[in-house]
């Protein structure tokens, strides 16, 4: 028997003390399509990334082709045959297609460049794969998915044997996927072994031969995919015990009227009927897959995202968004997704960012009050466990659960009524998003509301009162907190259907009701 | 796009760990400072007896004021490259306006005042309305404002100006010994350290610079910053070049000529980052002062006078390449 | 990632072969096209309205004008697209300027010593320029201003006036003519020809446009981003070079301020000619069309009696524009 294209063996990776992949094993056979699959924070990309050289392993081997390889750098594993295309295209936008694809390998005649030659060649790649692109085309001028079937040409024409895609048709209309998977069928005839990730189950099973699931950055299981059904997959992903990592949910007594009313919300040509109530003392949870439209909902009603369409009150009183500081004023804070890039101003220091957005409130004539400054920023650094040597001390030293501290901390500060957290605890250890987790319960019990998106199911689960579930751009469906299971929102997320599926506590016995 | 934060574990530790690191961060401006007036004094005790001390304070005056001005605009994350040439605009407008007559001082102030403003609206609008970077706005506008000046003009300075006018870089206060230049440059300093550090204004003009999205995102309105500071400058360049007629006179239409580089030198020596975000009061000072002290050992070493350019062009590269390696470093 | 997130609706329907042509063709045209068919229209206008403009003599006289300054962006061209900028030029002009002229000291026997000195000057300078800009990892803008600060300071510390002497053969390279056109416009055209081929034919072109548009996606490509910086600046170099020759052949001699303006009006023609400040797009017959600009403008101020004073004012003017209209186009 052919040995296997591919193959892990108990791969470890770490990151500064937090394991991210944990005694991988597995095989890929060559010439297939081999799925990766599991939720955000499973470990996929890092994968992904020990794959191509980006990272290295701190334990485990990798073998390519039966013989063990040590990639030091991605430019190694591409010599190998091993090549990935990432979600961000790493294509010139103002060259064409062939001068793209020939970057540092131009076709020569003498001294120069011949760009007949390229463009015959890359004609001859083009229509081997059976896409249809000039190759004199500038690549800026290409749709998004046409760009992508060029990054894809490139790759091949490296003598790319493993082609490793993660998350190919995330931004594809219902068309281009259908082009691309045939790509990728015709891409597997010719002998290339593909690695693909994706959350779109229904995709794997239209070209994948094997699946391999991983959870919490370990293996769970590697099967053909004739042997399983989507439900199986979607309960290997998810299922899983559920530990009492979070504070107790409201009793339905404890909630009361609605804060936050949005009706019938479009937004930008992709929210579209948007309409849903946050109330009093209770945690609304946004699920659903990336790109789905989460982080742009909250945006939207942070005031940085153009509204068409629909009406949002707070309190009953209508809002007016048009900035980011329109929503301050009124009372909405948001927790953005990416801290250190639109979260925190990183050379300034604690005390600082936390007193950023509520400098009116604490100003005479223009003049701060520093003294007021002092102690609501100490106020809160303590009631929010703010573990830091001083108040001066630069934000960008601070760890990540701190660094989220600081953000939570500076609307806190602003009085709001209602606060929007974009993956609250991403990057953080687990003892600190506990602590985030109790300021998050301890706020809805006061009245402020809290709407919380997560890519972490336990998260979601754990946390909210009502889940609300967004795909494609819309609200899809809407779970009761202590009724809902991780296949049940998965399966709402991804358009599956599911007809009973048991929880079960050990990964993967699943049974089927008729 | 790794999920997983890599944690920083600097300087939440150890009081030693936080002092060399305080240490690292104070700018190296101070000791230059302290080792230039050494080196001054071991040349030329003379240089800080009264008389030599004041003529000094008077001829610095001029560009702290503007190495002020164009820190608040490097704090918030942009560059005025037209400030010299407004500098010239502004000393030929005054002595056009006051030919000769004292009464002619107020008015000639007032236009120089809404000019300063005109030209930073221009960069400020150009920067952030239709996003050119603003070295090329300004840039442009230094042209600009130099040929407008010398159209104006027709090439020549024309009128004069009064003792009157001078006085603010020429005389003393009353009937002391204080050079109205260092009063002025005391205010200013004063004034920015206030606005800058005190002020709701000054923090949001860090934030701006630090983190453009992250202010817009925090409610800051990034581009009434920004041009906040441009108008900053612009003032400063024109009181700068009161200062600095008002000491040398205005004999040619290339009394501003390099003060924008020089205000740049003079800042990024005192620590203010070009890419925004960082920089102090002190330092600008610092660095103005260390660079007219350069300058001034450069006249006692006998070096020709446009040998100064030289070594300002060393001094900008060796700034900015310390830093650049600094930032590699942390 | 966010991007993913926020990423808009994806647009419907497939384009064909010939669309894809049309936008190849169309992007060419519409950038290089549009300048031209400006430089064109000024020239109808100024034959039209400006007595005297439209003779033989005076085109030539514009051409003639546009030598310098055309030889020096297009090194400044090189230098942009590949992301970088080069504000030392005006300095190198005069430096290499006065250096030559001395060397040639009225001596036909050293004109030729004098212009490999040239030559050699220009490269050295793009390569100082360069090295500091890659190895030292100081931004473009201040490295080549730095540079030219030192420059300025050794040039004016020893020159306050013109001088050197260029001996009369030699200034047959600026007033001689063959067939009616100067050998300045032969020169020019020769060099736009062989940056034109450079830049359109050769490996070192591309890897130019694709440091320019995306340094580290050319990095991953093994392309070797320093070397091809480096290069671009010493080309910027020997713009200024040749443009210093052409100078002190016009002058007969050389002087610390003959190169005064040349950096910013380099860059000006540069960008007036399409080509973007951020790099990776440009082309170098965009850049004579720059240079055209100015140069008819010129002219056209001199018929006017406009002072040189307004003129700047103008130039200022028209980069400002220009550059915000490019800015706001990219971002729409």
């Amino acid at each position: 028997m052919t040995p296997p294209v591919l193959e892990l063996r108990g791969i470890h990776k770490s990151f500064s003390g937090v394991r991210a992949l944990g005694d991988i094993n597995f095989k890929v056979a060559a010439g297939t399509v081999h799925a990766l699959c599991g939720e955000n924070g499973a470990g996929k990309s890092t994968l992904l990334k020990i794959l191509v050289g980006a990272y290295r392993p701190d334990a485990g081997t990798l073998l390519l082709r039966g013989q063990p390889v040590n990639f030091r750098h991605p430019s190694e594993a591409q010599k190998a045959g091993l090549s990935i295309i990432y979600q961000e295209f790493n294509l010139l936008p103002d060259r064409t297609v062939a001068q793209n694809i020939f970057l540092g390998r131009e076709l020569k005649r003498g001294l120069l460049v011949d760009g007949g030659a390229m463009n015959r060649a890359t004609r001859d790649l083009l229509n081997g794969l059976a896409i249809q692109i000039d190759p004199r085309a500038i690549v800026g001028d290409l749709r998004v998915a046409q760009q992508q079937l060029v990054e894809i040409a490139k790759a091949l024409s490296q003598n790319a044997e493993i082609l490793l895609m993660d998350e190919p048709t995330a931004s594809l209309a219902p068309r281009e996927v259908d082009a691309l998977l045939s790509l990728v069928e015709r891409l597997r005839k010719r002998g290339v072994t593909i690695i693909y990730i994706s959350h779109r189950l229904d995709e794997l099973f239209r070209i994948a031969d094997a699946v391999t699931v991983l959870k919490d950055g370990t293996h769970v299981a590697t099967r053909p995919l004739h042997e399983v059904t989507q439900q199986d997959l979607v309960a290997l992903m998810v299922g899983r015990e559920l530990s009492k990592l979070y504070p107790p949910r409201s009793s339905s007594a404890d909630v009361g009227t609605p804060i936050l009313e949005v009706r019938d919300l479009y937004v930008s040509d992709w929210l579209k009927a948007i309409s849903f109530e946050v109330r009093r003392g209770e945690i609304v949870g946004i699920a659903g897959l990336e790109g789905s439209g989460r982080t742009f909902l909250a945006r939207a009603l942070f005031g940085a995202e153009k509204l068409n369409r629909g009406a949002i009150r707070l309190h009953g009183r209508p809002l007016t968004l048009r900035s980011p500081a329109d929503a301050i004023r009124q009372g909405i804070g948001f927790v953005t997704e990416d801290r250190k890039r639109e979260g925190l101003v990183l050379p300034m220091s604690i005390r600082r960012n936390i007193a950023l957005p509520s400098l009116a409130r604490r100003q005479r004539a223009g003049f701060i009050r520093r003294g007021t400054e002092r102690t609501t920023v100490r106020g809160l650094s303590n009631a929010l466990d703010l573990r830091a040597a001083s108040e001066s001390l630069e934000t960008q030293f601070l760890s990540g659960g701190n660094q989220q501290k600081v953000v939570l901390a500076k609307w806190l500060a602003t009085d709001a009524k209602l606060i929007i957290f974009d993956e609250p605890t991403r990057g953080i250890d687990v003892g600190a998003k506990a602590s985030i987790h109790a300021l998050m319960r301890d706020l809805a019990s006061r009245g402020i509301g809290v709407l919380m998106i997560s890519s972490e199911l336990p998260e979601i689960i754990g946390m909210s009162d009502r889940i609300l579930v967004m795909k494609h751009g819309e609200l899809v469906a809407e779970f009761a907190g202590g009724d809902v299971t991780e296949e049940l929102i998965m399966a709402a997320a991804t358009g599956t259907t599911v007809r009973e599926v048991k929880t079960s506590v050990q990964a993967s016995s699943v049974e089927e009701l008729p | 796009m790794s999920v997983i934060d890599t944690p920083y574990s600097a300087v939440e530790g150890s009081a030693l760990a936080k002092a060399r690191a305080a240490i690292t961060r104070v700018p190296v401006i101070y000791a230059v400072l302290v080792v230039l007036l050494i080196l001054i004094y071991w040349r030329t005790p003379a240089f800080f007896q009264m008389n030599s001390l004041v003529a000094f304070i008077r001829s610095a005056a001029p560009l702290i004021v503007v190495a002020i001005g164009q820190m608040f605009v490097l704090v918030s994350g942009e560059i005025d490259l037209s400030v010299g040439s407004l500098i010239t605009v502004a000393a030929a407008l005054a002595a056009k306006i006051i030919d000769s007559d004292s009464a002619n001082i107020g008015t000639a102030l007032l236009v120089v005042i809404v000019v300063a403003a005109g030209v930073a609206l221009i960069n400020a609008v150009v920067t952030t309305v239709f996003h050119v970077p603003s070295f090329a706005t300004t840039l442009a506008m230094l042209l600009i404002a130099q040929g407008a000046i010398s159209i104006v003009t027709n090439g020549a300075p024309q009128g004069g100006l009064t003792p009157e006018f001078r006085a603010l870089g020429r005389n003393n206060f009353a009937e002391t010994g204080i050079p109205n230049a260092l009063l002025v440059t005391i205010a200013v300093v004063l004034g920015s350290l206030i606005l800058l550090n005190f002020t709701t204004f000054g923090r949001r003009v860090y934030a701006v610079g630090g983190n453009a999205a992250a202010a817009r995102l925090s409610g800051i309105s990034v581009g009434r910053i920004k041009g906040a500071c441009f108008l900053i400058c612009s003032l400063c360049g024109a009181l700068g070049s009161i200062l600095l007629v008002g000491f040398s006179g205005m004999s040619s239409l290339n009394v501003g000529n390099g003060f924008e580089f020089q205000s740049i030198s003079a800042a990024v020596l005192g620590g203010v980052a070009l890419t925004g975000g960082r920089g102090s009061v002190f330092g600008a000072t610092a660095g103005a002062l260390a660079l007219q002290l350069v300058f001034r050992l450069l006249n006692l070493l006998s070096l020709p006078l446009p040998f100064r350019l030289t070594v300002q062009g060393l001094i900008i590269l060796g700034a900015v390449a310390v830093g650049s390696v600094r930032r590699s470093r942390s | 990632m966010s991007a993913l997130l926020n990423s808009p609706a994806p647009q419907p329907d497939a384009t064909s072969d010939a669309d894809n042509i049309t936008r190849i063709a169309g992007r060419f045209n519409l950038r290089s096209m549009g300048i031209y068919l400006v430089v064109l229209g000024m020239a109808l206008c100024a034959a039209l309205f400006v007595p005297g403009f439209a003779t033989a003599g005076n085109i030539v006289n514009i051409f003639q004008r546009s030598v310098a300054l055309g030889l020096v962006s297009i090194g400044q061209t090189f230098v942009i697209i590949g992301g970088s900028l080069d504000l030392s030029v005006a300095t190198a002009i005069s430096t290499i300027g006065v250096v030559s002229a001395i060397m040639m000291d009225n001596k036909t026997e050293n004109m030729a010593v004098a212009v490999g000195a040239a030559l050699l000057m220009g490269i050295a300078i793009g390569l100082v320029n360069g090295l500091i800009i890659t190895r030292l990892k100081i931004n473009a803008f201040i490295a080549t201003l730095g540079t030219s600060l030192i420059l300025q300071g050794i040039l004016f510390s020893g020159f306050d006036n013109y001088a050197g002497k260029v001996p009369r053969e030699f200034q047959s390279v600026a007033y001689g003519d063959l067939l009616g056109i100067p050998l300045g416009v032969y020169i020019l055209m020769a060099v736009l020809i062989g940056a034109w081929v450079i830049l359109r034919f050769t490996p070192f072109g591309y890897h130019l446009f694709a440091v320019g548009g995306n340094r580290e996606t050319a990095r991953l490509s093994g392309v070797r981003t320093d070397r091809v910086i480096i290069l671009a600046h010493i080309l910027s170099g020997l713009g200024a070079a040749l443009a210093a020759i052409i100078l002190i052949a016009r002058l007969r001699s050389g002087g610390p301020r003959i190169g005064i303006g040349y950096d910013l009006d380099s860059i000006g023609a540069v960008v007036v000619g399409g080509s973007l400040l951020s790099g990776g797009r440009g082309s170098v017959f965009g850049t004579l069309a720059g240079v055209l600009v100015v140069s008819i403008l010129a002219n056209v101020f001199n018929f006017l009696n406009v002072s040189a004073f307004a003129q700047d004012v103008l130039r200022g003017v028209v980069l400002i524009v220009v550059v915000a209209v490019y800015s706001y186009r990219a971002r729409r």
